[in-house]
């Protein structure tokens, strides 16, 4: 399964009630494909950094889902053909996730480590910790 | 023999040091700059935050060399992810003038 998040924008002529049934409408699309919708966040009208079509600002919605990909295709086409839908991107974030999950976990032990090893200094030589086989090194020096 | 003597009086208009200088030209000694990124112990960037990512676009709406800005590389690398994906979300413009 993977993780997406799903970030669109609705033209900001559309009434606040039609906004809910629209969004309503997709977060259905989706689960209806097998998604599982873990957080629909409602971020609000927002002024846009520049003009689409003719709209300079909009109401921007960000659905977080878990899915195979399949339902993120049918999402896409309904969002395409939807005039109130004036942008959509869909990212993939659970490698993200996973990435940010190993860096806290390595800090943690990096932690760990240090203070264990500041207990046992006078008991025997500290040895350095190794962090010679991962890529991309959070810190310098 | 006459571009020694150039050399000599080029030295002589920059810094007025007068011989032995081996190790050619000025050293300015500056703070190092740090990751901001790796202070805050920042493990993934969000694209949605436009006020972190604004901090990184100068007047034109480029992306911030990381010499200026001084963000390590794994982070730049996330910034700049984070700052493509903005600019698509009309969060970030991709040009200012």
């Amino acid at each position: 399964m993977r993780v997406y998040e799903v970030l669109f924008i609705i033209a900001p002529n559309i009434e606040e009630s039609d906004i809910d049934t629209l969004v309503t409408q997709l977060s259905d699309v989706a689960t209806n494909q097998g998604a599982k919708i873990a957080k629909i966040d409602r971020m609000g009208r927002r002024r846009l950094a520049y003009p689409i079509g003719k709209f300079t600002d909009g109401h921007y919605v960000v659905f977080t889902l878990e899915g195979t990909g399949a339902e993120i295709a049918e999402l896409e086409r309904r969002m395409r053909v939807t005039d109130a839908v004036i942008r959509y991107i869909t990212i993939r974030i659970d490698e993200d996730l996973k990435r940010a999950e190993k860096f806290r976990a390595r800090r943690a032990a990096r932690a760990a480590a240090s203070a264990g090893s500041r207990r046992s200094r006078r008991a025997e030589p500290v040895l350095p910790i190794g962090d010679d086989d991962e890529e991309g090194e959070g810190e310098e020096e | 023999m006459s571009s020694e003597q150039r050399d000599h009086g080029r030295r002589d208009d920059r810094g007025g040091r007068q011989g032995g200088g081996q190790g050619g030209g000025r050293r300015f000694i500056r703070a190092r700059k740090s990751c901001r990124f790796c202070a805050d112990k920042v493990d993934y960037i969000d694209y949605k935050d436009g006020r972190l990512l604004g901090s990184y676009i100068p007047e034109r709406g480029k992306i911030l060399p990381r010499r200026i800005s001084g963000t390590c590389a794994p982070h730049q690398r996330m910034l700049a992810t984070a700052i493509k994906r903005a600019r698509n979300a009309a969060i970030l413009p991709f040009t200012l003038d």
